[in-house]
Parts: C-alpha cells; structure tokens; sequence
C-alpha cells in the first residue's frame, strides 16, 4: 500500500497533489468564510475560458520539440495589432451591420481581429521557428528572452505607430497608445455574452459562448494532432531521429508547430482581452508565458509530452486557484496583494519543478 | 598555432561591443549633454554597479553560464538591510552589520541554488531567471505578510500603518546613505595597515610553533614594508589627501597613469635581470608605457581637464570593485579556479580526473551568491533609498546585459569585458532617454529602448550560444574526417 | 621483463549481470615490462574484464564478480577506480579524457595539480592554494620526453591534430607517480597509420621502462609487431594464452572467431533462383559521415532474393551503410534499388522506393518509447504510404479502425508479447520490441529490407526467432534482406554470403562456411584472406 502510495505521488507530483488540495482547501475555507460560491464559480469559469486557448498553445509547441513556449508573447503581440485595428476603424460598430444586430456587429469585429492575429503571428511564428530550429536543445532559454525582447521592442512600436482613435492614444496630444485600452465601445465580452447562462436574481453567470468557443479551438487542435501532419509532427518531437528513419522532414514539423502556437496564442490573446474588457499593452503580457507554461504543468504536462487534457485541467486549477484566491485571503490578511504573491510562487515553483524533473537538460545535449 | 586575425574577423567577433561603442558615443552626442556630465554620471554608475556585475564571472568560469539567480543575492542583502534599518544601525557600522548579517543567509541561499542548478544541469539559465522570480514570490511573502504579521515589527517608519507589512520605500538617509563611498582611504590603509602586521606575526607563530621554518627576511620585509607605507601617510600633504572621501577623477587617472608605467617597468627589469627569461616580449610592456604616457598627456588639454576636475570618485568603494578584480584572477591560479575552468569546460573529463563536479559547482554559485549579495549592498547605500518590492528585480537583467555587452559571451567573461561592459551599457542608459527626448521629442522612446536593448542583448547572447552548441558537433565530426582522409 | 614476477594475476573472474553470465572464469597473466595483447570479438568480455580491473561502479553495483586478482603478488580487493588509481593502474582512453581548452601541461596534471599554501589556504584549506606552474611544466615536460612527443607544454590542446592528443592522455598516465601497468583501449582506432606507427614505437619505451601494458586492439598486425604474448577471449571465456614467437596472425584470427556455425535454415527449402545479374542494390562509391562508423568509398553488389550479411567490427564502418542509404547521415555515391537510382539527399527517397530499415538503436531510432505498439507499427506507412488515413475534404486523418485491425494482425502474426495493442513501446521486453520494428518495416511491404544488429539485447529464443523470421520473409515472399551484424555466428547462420567490411570498405565476401582463420583474417583487415563468393 506504502510502495503504491509513493509511486502514485512519484507519478502525479507531490508539487501538483499539494496544489490539488490547495485548491479544494481554498474552496472549503471560501465556504466557511461565507463567501458567494457561486459567483466565484462563475468567475472561475470565465477566468478558464479567458486563458484556455491561450494555453492550448502549449500544446503543438510542446509536441513538435519545442519545449515549453515561453515565447507566447510573439503570436500575442500579433493578436493584439489585428484588436487595435478593428477599435481604430470601428470594424465592431459596422452601421450597416449594427442595424441588423449589435451583437453580429461585434462579432464581425472580434473575427476580424482574430484574423488579422492569424495572419500576423502565422508570418511571425514562421520566423519564430526557423530562429527555433536553429537553437536545438536551449530552446527554452532562448523563448523566454526572444519573447521579452518582442514585448520591449512593442513598447517602443505602441508609442510610434500611427493610431489615431481618442479611445487608443493618449489624451491631450500625449504620445503613443494607452497603457490600457477599454473595449467597452467595441467588443468587450462579445463572446463571453453570447448565450451566456444568467439567471435573475442569482450570482451565476456561465459565459456559454465562450467556452463554446475554447472547445471549439480545442477540438480544430485535437482533430490537428490527429492527422497524418499532427502525428508526423508528435513523432518529430518525441524522437526526432525516429521521425527521420520514418522519412519526415524534423526542422518543417517544429516550424508547422511553433507557427501553430504562435497563431494560438494571437487568438488567445484576443479572447483574453474581450473577457477582461480591456486590451493592456506595454509590459501587460510580458509575463503571459509564464502564466501559460505554468497552467499546462499544473495540468500535468511535462517538457516534452503535452495533451488537449492537461490544458483544460491545468487551466480550470491554476485560474480557479487564484479566483478564490483573491476574496479569501482579502478576509484573512486584508492588506496586500496575497493572490499575487501567490501567482508568482505557484507558477515559477511548478515550473522549476519541471525543470528538475526534466534531468539532464534536454535528451539531445 | 596563432595566427594573426585579421581585421575584418576581430571585427565580427567584437560587433556587440562595437554596435554598443557607436550607439553610445552617438546617443552622448545626440543627447546635447556635456561630457563632464555624462562622465560624471557614468562613475557614479560604475561605482553602483560594477561589484554586482564582476559577480557573475564565476559561474561562467564554472560553465553555469550567466547567473540570473545573482537575484537571490540582492534579496539576501535586502533582507539583512531591512533588519539593521529597523535597528538603526547607521553608518559604516551599518554596512558591517548588514555585511555581517547577508554573507551567511547569501551562503545559504547561494548553496540551495547550487543544489538545485546540479539537478537542472544545461538548464541552469532559464532554471535561474525562474528561480529569481520564485524567490521573488517568497520574498514579497516575508515583506509584506510575515514581518508584521508574524513577526511583530514595531516600526512605524517602515511599515505599512497597519503594521503588517513593510512599506514600499526604505530610506537609508539616516542610517548607511553613502556609508561606505564616504570611507576616506585613510582609514582603509589603518585597518590594512594593522590587519597585515597581525596576520604576518600570527602567521609567524603559527609556524613556529607547528616546528615550521620561518621565512624571517620575508616576515621581515613585510612587516618594514607595512610601517613605511603606513609611515608616509603621516606626510601632512597625503594625509590630507587621502583623508578626503571622494578623489578627482584628474587625481585617479594621474595616479593610474603612474602605476602602470612602474608596473610594466618592474615587469622588464624582472624578466631581463632576475629571471634573465630568454623570449620575454619587451614590445608589449613598452606600449602599455606609452598609452599611459599619453593619457597622462592627454589630461593636460583643456576640455578633457575640464571633465576630469568635475567629477569625483568614491574611493572606498571603487577600491572594493579593484580588489574583486584582482580576487577574480588570483581565484585562477588556485586549485579551486582550475578545478572551476575544468568542470566548466567538460564535465565528464573532470570527473574522470577525479574532480568533484557537483561540489565545484555549489562553490561558484556560494562565491557569486555572496558577492552579488555585497554589489546590491554597494548599490544600495549610495542610492541611498530602496523600493522595497523592485530594488532586486532587475539585477540579474541588467548586469547580465552590461557583462555580454563588454563583449563576453555565455562561456567565456573576463573583468575587462565587465568593465567595459559596464561603461558602455550604462553611457546608452544615461543618454538613451536624453537622446530619445532630443530626437524624437518623446523620452519614453529612449526609455523603452535602453529596455529593449537590455533583453534584446541577452537574447542575441543565448541564441548565438545555442546556435554554436548545434553547429559544433558537425564541425567536429567534419574535422574528424578530414583528418582521417 | 622479468619473466618470474606477474605485475598483475587474476584468476578465475566470474561475472554475472542479472542471471547472465558474461564472464566465465578468465586468467589474465601480465609481467612487468610486457606488452601484453587482448584480443577478442565485441562482446567478448574484454571491457567487462578491464571493468573489474580499474573497481567501476558498474561492476559493484550489479553484485560484484567472482575469482582473485593479484597486483605485484599481493591478492588485492579493487572496489573503486581511485583505489584501482592508487595501485599503479592507469587508462589511455578510447575517446580523449582532454579538455580542449586547457594547454597540454594542464591536461596532463589534470585533478593532481602541484600547489603551494598561501595565507587564504591556510583558514579555507586546500582548494585555495595556489598553483605551481613552473613545476606542473617540469612535471609535463618529463613526460611528454618519456614518449618522445615534440610539443610544446603552453599550447592549448584544441588545435592540436587528433594523433597528439593520444600521446597526452599517455603522458597523462605516465606522469602518474608509481604507475606500473597501462591499459590501452583501442588506442590506434582514431589514429593516422604513421601515428599509429609512432604509437607503437612509445608503447615500446614504455614497456622498457618496467611499466606492463595490457594493449587492446583488433588490429593482428600490431599485435604481431608489439606485443610479448597475447590472451585470447570469446563469448565470456578464456580461448588461450599465446607468447607471440609461438603463434602466428592466422592462429589468433580463428581462435577469436572460432566456433560451430549451426544453419538455421534447411538447404532442401530453398528454391530460390539468385543470378549474378539480377541485382536489387547496387552500391558505387558510397561514403557515409556517421560518427564512429564512416563509410569511405565502398562498392557492393546485392542479389535479388538473397539474404545478404554485412559483418565486421565495430567502428570499420558497417553499420553506415544503411543508415546513409534510409538518409539518416549524411551519403554520397550511388545507390541504385531495382533499377531506380536514388537521390541520397532526399529524406524519404528510400522509402519510397520500397526500402524498409530496422535500425541497430532500437529505442534510439526504431520506436517511439512512450506511443502505443499500434501506433509505433502504422506510423511508417502512414507516412510514407498514406496508409490507416482517410480523407475529410482537404484533411486526411487517421484511420483508427483500420489501425486497430492491422496492429491487431500484427501482433498475432509475429507473436509479440504484450498486454494489448495500445501498451507503450518502451515497456515490452527488447525481443518483443525488435518485432515491433520489425512489424513496422513489414507494413511497408518493402521488396528490401535493411536489418541491423536483428539481435543486438534480446535474449537467446527471441534471437532465433528473428533470424527464423528473416529467412521465412526471404524464402516465402522473395524479400531481399541485408542483415548488418556484429555477430558472424548470426550471419553465417542465415546469410548465403557475408561481405565484411573493414576501415569503411569491403575487405572480402565470404560464403557462411569459408574457415573461421579467413574470417578472423578478413576483420583484422588483412587483405587477401578470402576469396569473392
């Protein structure tokens, strides 16, 4: 019974049980505190289909060799042009279409912004991948600083580029784009409102479209992984000499996969931004990666082998954590920013963890 | 076997430095700040900054690559400096006690991270930069919950006014503001002058009495050498300059100018009439005489007299970075250097040699722990206030940035390349708003880019490592083949 | 040499790793001042043996070994290399214990540095004492002119040609205080032939001066020319004991190769019909750069419906011959398959052209350690065929019905054992796993197939197995079939000829029952030794 304990907990993580019974801990002590559990409920499930498709990135960067994707930020710069584009010319407040329906209208915008981050991060992600294929074996040294250097080198970009909207520059002849931009005129909650489950008089609010939605990216991702390009481009991540003697090009397989995340992580953005209501710029994504790499480990990912399901999961855990997080440590220790605090402990310990676990650095040293 | 490179090859090989070079020289120009300004402001900065950036020499040495964990350093320090503020431990009696009090938490923390970079072997950069955040987390943890919340603080100057939690500023005005840059060197060579005559009697008895025989000429001459030394600052006019505790940079170059030249002519007469060494170059010594003869020269044209004579310098503390300098080269020509230089080139031949790899690297990460913890001290006392919850987050960034910008790479960092690396990357810190104001009328331009220049020069740095990790083995084999042809 | 005193007896050595003997009562005998030769096939215990010798941990960590060994006379327990070290025993490596970016002085007092204290030394101890150049450059000077090598002692080792660095490592060992016996493992592998030569020739000053070596090599020649006496293994036993003046390259080759060759296929069966000019691959002037097996211009014809052996020793090159046609190194030449040249460029090319490999590094190369049995088996020709897939408008997806059925076929067909179709790869047993690449390379229907090592870790009825369903594949379907080997027993127990190749060329093709002296003389790269079959 001892040895099938240890080997379960050697299985699962004792990192990930801890943070399991964290998590239904914090929801016991939400109740004692008498605490709307619905309403947090809601939230959590906002916060997951905020941050699913955004994480589901992860997985074809995992898969194609990779590694974990620190680098996110260059598909969610991409998304976040195509969403100051639609805000700039009103693309969500079509006359024509907002005679027939408000709600099209907007839609018709969010789509438009998700096309013009596809577009973008499909040419970025290329370029991405073939610097990746480049730099074998430190590819996630690499990420994370070629994806801080994007978010610098964006700064310099929102101050200059030519946008003109009152709703995106600073007032009063200030220079470049607000740090945050509301899309309250625009397509705040477009898909998050879209069939929502919100019945009168109670806390609960189900965002049905929007988790529609991330299931609907989830399963474009899965029916991918499943043809014969997804499990040419697995095999090249698991065993890329295998892939070879099987006759697949490795290098074209980690580009499909890196320019797959960074599309992913364009779309991601965009949905996180029509949730929150805002679009932040500046130093706002910069640490996106993090939060992502650290929801698919906590799903039960690893550096090398990532699912469909352990984004889902991983994400609902890591999210929820900290939606609860929030209102019960207000009623405990009212000051400071706990949940924060928090964040930064739980997502960088499960990443070191990883990283231990991952021994020797990658296989191919 | 050495070839002479030719230009175009140093060239390439020293573009980071040169891009660098070029962009700081324009953005000083671009900026329509004087000289003597920049110059002034930059010393300043090479003083804040160059301990915390010589920090990071070891690990590379070790083959730990850059270490973003020096974090973990800078938050050991605030820690103990938070404690001797809270007990008003002020002056160089503060520094001390701070010391005193980080070395043993940045030998701790400094062996946890060791630990933990053994079992991440190839993945020590980014385990690293995770690492610092993590300890970020935990650090917010003790400041902002647990002083105060567990640990009861009364200290209505530093903490938050519900007294849980320290506040977001800690002023040092009070306490170890410029406490150790105010150090005359007066008072530095009286405690050297002390130390040196009791460790060479103690080391003399030591010997005596484990039956040792005793060098006396040289216990002698060391113990003469101390009292003249010592002797001479009771000349009216040195004491007086050396009781001042900040030095003309005019003063300093003179003073540079003049111990080269002895220096290299000590270094002839050696190898010519002691040594009598056969194929000693004299060529190099005679030039390094010259480039001094010349600097000195240089001092007397009026524009450059003007910069020298605007700016001071803090002696005590550039005296710290000068002995970490000669402490990281005399570390090479120990055993424990040649151990690191081993295990850092090749893990497996080291081991074979029967050198402990894992306790080899344990050690350079305490050494760089300890002394990033003493750089953030230096930084501190002369900024003289700290944001509680920033201070450390951007040390690893930046001095990692400065050292790869003075041309070192992720294997390879000398105390040169830090140097220079710090006056480059610091000049384009000091003008890029400047410039970017000037140029562009907006300074958050030049702000935003001397950030994205910071991280972009890393990113440059790894990937180029990571690139020559793939392309090396093919190389290897390719010459293998050609050899066997 | 003194011929009376041994510098090293072991006596009876036994050793077992989990049940398998590999080690079944060997006697090494060494005097001082000898050059002593051992000889034997790959993995004829030899590295075992010199495991016991130097006390690695692989040896004690997996139970220990039976028998004595004596140092000097004086029965001696060795149960750590530092204790091994101590003794007097020392290395010259097969690859270069040198770090490259150390001068030769400081390679050569790598770990045992000369320092004096200084004042820092003495509060931290030892590690902070500082180095004494002047004497680590004597030190490496007097060795370096012990075996007669002219370099410079400040020159760092990276620039210097690869034959130097051998002389370092020996200098290295010599340098060693109190050595007495050196072992060398292989140590002309890597070498120029007047390296090699001049190798040869500080062996001898070594020897001279009292110090015994034990030279492992497969090179007859050397042997001939250097060594005092020879012991000869194979398969885990002691053959013989030979002093060289009494023996000749011949005796030595059949002693290491020697053994009954048993036909596992019924001559009666075979109504196969091979001619001479019905050729299924044609290789020209073919070179591969895979590591440690280079294939330098070879020239090889293989008939249609043979099974054709490709043996020699490890590192002459045999195993790049397949890699470099399926395109997993780097090939150049020409390879003609059934009359279609192929682009050696062009990853896939063979396996389009109904070329199927099994590959030597089972769980390196030939199967997806953590996928399904089913998925390891279909993705070949999935891939390469567009099999198990089907067709939703512009996305083709996998078939899983179809895959299920095929794996399912599979496993029954080749008997592998396991708990079901959708168990990981990386679990089943190293015979069950062979037949899963097999299994794949088959759901290729290729007309060639490439096999290496077919047996290489599996255990003896799995072997027999594999070569029995390798001679069926040939006897029913008329597949052609390469088997590459380290094991000539295998071959010349399957094969109808066996081309062996040496230093990345073929040095001879045998028929499977040509005498044990030729194929021994033929792998020692001794040209001439048999004649074209």
């Amino acid at each position: 019974m001892g040895e099938k304990l240890k080997s379960t907990v050697a299985k699962v993580g004792l990192p990930r049980i801890i943070i399991v019974a964290f998590f239904i801990s914090l929801w016991f002590a939400a109740a004692g505190l008498g605490l709307d559990l619905v309403q947090l409920f809601s939230d959590c499930l906002k916060r997951w289909g905020m941050f699913g498709v955004l994480v589901l990135a992860m997985v074809p960067a995992v898969q194609c060799g990779i590694g974990l994707n620190f680098g996110i930020t260059m598909g969610i710069v991409g998304g976040l042009l195509g969403g100051l584009v639609v805000v700039e010319f009103k693309l969500s407040a079509i006359p024509s279409i907002v005679a027939v329906s408000p709600l099209l209208a907007q839609w018709v915008g969010i789509l438009i912004a998700i096309a013009i981050g596809i577009v973008l991060a499909t040419g970025i992600g290329w370029l991405y991948g073939l610097l990746l294929n480049r730099v074998k074996g430190s590819e996630m040294t690499v990420t994370t600083y070629v994806g801080f250097s994007i978010i610098a080198f964006m700064n310099i970009m929102w101050t200059v580029l030519p946008f003109k909207s009152g709703v995106l520059i600073y007032p009063n002849a200030g220079e470049g784009l607000r740090n945050t931009i509301s899309l309250a005129d625009d397509y705040s909650g477009v898909v998050s409102n879209t069939l929502a489950i919100h019945p009168e008089g109670s806390s609960l609010n189900i965002p049905t479209g929007l988790i529609l939605f991330v299931l609907f990216v989830c399963l474009l991702v899965w029916l991918f992984m499943r043809s014969k390009t997804g499990i040419a481009m697995s095999a090249a991540g698991a065993n890329p000499q295998f892939a070879k003697a099987s006759g697949i090009n490795v290098n074209k397989m980690r580009l499909i996969g890196t320019t797959l995340s960074t599309v992913l992580a364009a779309v991601g953005i965009l949905l996180y931004a029509q949730g929150f209501g805002f679009i932040q710029l500046y130093n706002g994504p910069m640490m996106m990666g993090f939060n992502c790499v650290a929801a698919v480990l906590i799903g039960g990912a690893t550096p090398k082998r990532a699912r469909i399901s352990h984004v889902l999961v991983g994400t609902f855990l890591f999210q929820g954590l900290l939606v609860i997080a929030l209102p019960v440590a207000n009623q405990i220790i009212p000051e400071g920013n706990l949940s924060e605090v928090m964040r930064m402990i739980i997502a960088n310990g499960i990443i070191l963890y990883a990283l231990v676990q991952n021994k020797g650095g990658d296989s191919r040293d | 076997m050495t070839k002479k490179k030719t230009i175009g090859e140093w060239l390439f090989e020293n573009k980071v430095m040169l891009i660098f070079a070029f962009l700081s020289i324009g953005g000083t120009m671009a900026s329509g700040q004087s000289v003597a300004f920049v110059v002034n402001e930059l010393m300043t900065r090479i003083a804040r900054n160059a301990f915390t950036i010589l920090s990071l020499l070891i690990p590379v040495l070790a083959g730990m690559g850059l270490n973003f964990g020096i974090v973990i350093g800078a938050i050991a320090t605030q820690i103990a400096l938070f404690l001797t503020t809270h007990w008003r431990i002020a002056g160089i009696t503060g520094i001390l006690a701070t010391a005193a009090l980080a070395t043993p938490l940045a030998v701790f923390f400094g062996f946890l991270v060791g630990k933990l970079f053994n079992k991440m072997k190839g993945n020590e950069m980014i385990g690293g930069l995770v690492l610092g955040y993590f300890a970020d987390g935990l650090y917010q943890l003790l400041f902002l919950f647990i002083f105060g919340g567990v640990i009861a603080i009364n200290d209505p100057k530093l903490m938050i006014a519900t007294g849980i939690g320290v506040k977001n500023t800690i002023d040092l005005t009070e306490t170890t503001k410029y406490a150790l840059d105010t150090v005359p060197l007066l008072s530095v060579i009286e405690i050297a002058f002390y130390v040196v005559i009791a460790a060479t009697i103690l080391s003399a008895l030591f010997k005596l009495a484990q039956k040792q025989t005793v060098d006396w000429k040289r216990t002698g001459g060391i113990l003469i050498g101390a009292v003249v030394v010592y002797a001479l600052t009771f000349i009216p006019a040195v004491e007086r300059f050396l009781a001042q505790d900040r030095m003309l940079l005019l003063n300093a170059v003179e003073i540079a100018c003049a111990a080269t030249v002895l220096w290299q002519l000590w270094k002839i007469v050696y190898a010519k009439s002691i040594r009598k060494q056969a194929g000693f170059d004299v060529k190099r010594p005679l030039v390094y005489i010259a480039l001094a003869v010349l600097v000195y020269a240089s001092t007397y044209l009026q524009a450059v007299y003007d910069v020298l004579v605007y700016t001071r310098l803090p002696m005590t503390t550039y005296l710290c970075i000068l002995a970490l300098c000669c402490m990281n080269s005399a570390l090479l020509k120990t055993r424990l250097g040649q151990n690191m230089r081993a295990v850092g080139q090749s893990r497996a031949v080291a081991n074979a040699a029967g050198i402990n790899v894992d306790r080899t690297r344990i050690i350079a990460m305490i050494f760089s722990t300890v002394l990033a913890s003493w750089g953030q001290l230096i930084y501190l006392q002369n900024i003289g206030t700290f944001s509680t919850y920033g201070a450390h987050t951007q040390v690893g960034q930046y001095a990692i940035a400065s050292l790869l910008v003075g041309g070192a790479s992720v294997q390879k960092a000398t105390n040169k390349q830090a140097i220079l690396g710090v006056i480059l990357f610091h000049t384009l810190f000091i003008v890029a708003p400047l410039a970017g104001k000037e140029l562009l009328g907006n300074a958050m331009i030049g702000e935003y880019f001397r950030v994205f220049v910071s991280f972009g020069v890393i990113a440059l740095a790894l990937a180029m490592h990571a690139w020559k990790k793939v392309a090396k083995p093919a190389l290897a084999s390719g010459e293998k083949d050609a050899k066997k042809a | 040499m003194d011929s009376t005193r041994y510098v090293l007896r072991m006596k009876n050595i036994t050793k077992e790793y989990s049940g398998n003997q590999v080690l079944k009562g060997i006697d090494l005998e060494v005097h001082p001042g000898e050059i002593h030769a051992l000889m034997g096939e790959n993995g004829a215990g030899k590295s075992t043996l010199m495991n016991i010798l130097f006390g690695m941990p692989v040896i004690h960590s997996t139970g220990g070994f039976g028998g004595t060994v004596e140092i000097d006379g004086q029965s001696v327990t060795i149960d750590t290399p530092q204790k091994a070290l101590e003794l007097g025993i020392g290395m010259v490596h097969q690859e270069f214990m040198l770090i490259p970016g150390f001068t030769v002085t400081e390679n050569i007092k790598l770990g045992r540095e000369i320092s004096h204290p200084n004042a820092l030394s003495r509060v931290f101890g030892k590690s902070m004492e500082t180095l004494d150049m002047e004497a680590m450059t004597r030190d490496a000077r007097k060795a370096l002119d012990t075996i007669g090598l002219q370099v410079e002692d400040y020159v760092r080792v990276a620039g210097l040609p690869v034959g130097y660095m051998q002389f370092i490592e020996i200098a290295r060992e010599i340098d060693k205080t109190g050595i007495r016996l050196l072992v060398f493992d292989e140590p002309t592998a890597v070498l120029t032939e007047s390296e090699a030569d001049r190798l040869l020739e500080a062996m001898r000053v070594i020897a001279s001066q009292d110090i015994a070596i034990i030279f492992i090599t497969h090179r007859l020649d050397e042997v001939m020319a250097v060594a005092d006496s020879t012991t000869v293994l194979r398969d885990g036993e002691f053959v013989a004991y030979r002093a060289i003046r009494d023996t000749s390259a011949a005796e030595i080759a059949e002693l290491m190769v020697g053994r009954r060759v048993e036909k596992l296929v019924d001559e009666r069966e075979d109504h196969r019909q091979l001619r001479d000019d019905d050729i299924a691959v044609q290789i020209r002037n073919y070179t591969v750069d895979m590591p440690g097996e280079l294939v330098k211009g070879l020239d090889l014809d293989i008939r249609r419906g043979e099974i054709f052996g490709i043996g020699g020793l490890a590192g002459q090159g045999k195993l790049g011959i397949p890699n470099g046609i399926m395109g997993l190194y780097e090939a150049t030449g020409d390879v003609t398959i059934l009359g279609k040249k192929l682009d050696l460029h062009k990853l896939g090319e063979a396996l389009r052209n109904d070329v199927a490999f099994v590959s030597e590094d089972r769980r390196g190369v030939g199967l997806l350690l953590e996928e399904s049995i089913e998925q390891n088996i279909i993705f070949s020709a999935m891939q390469v065929k567009n099999k198990f897939l089907r067709t939703f408008g512009w996305i083709r997806l996998l078939d899983s019905a179809a895959a299920h059925a095929h794996a399912r076929e599979m496993v029954q067909q080749l008997d592998i054992r396991c708990t079901g179709i959708s168990q990981p790869a990386g679990r089943l047993s190293g015979g069950n796993q062979q037949k899963v690449c097999l299994a794949r390379a088959l759901t290729l229907d290729p007309k060639v197939l490439f096999v290496s090592e077919p047996t290489r870790g599996i255990d003896i009825g799995a072997k027999k197995l594999v070569l029995e369903l390798l001679s069926k594949l040939n006897r029913e379907q008329g597949m052609t079939i390469i088997v590459v080997s380290s094991e000539l027993v295998e071959l010349r127990s399957v094969c109808d000829r066996i081309a062996i190749v040496t230093d990345g060329r073929v040095s001879s093709i045998l028929k499977p029952d040509d005498s044990d002296a030729d194929f021994g003389l033929a792998m020692s790269g001794k040209k001439g030794g048999g004649k074209r079959g």
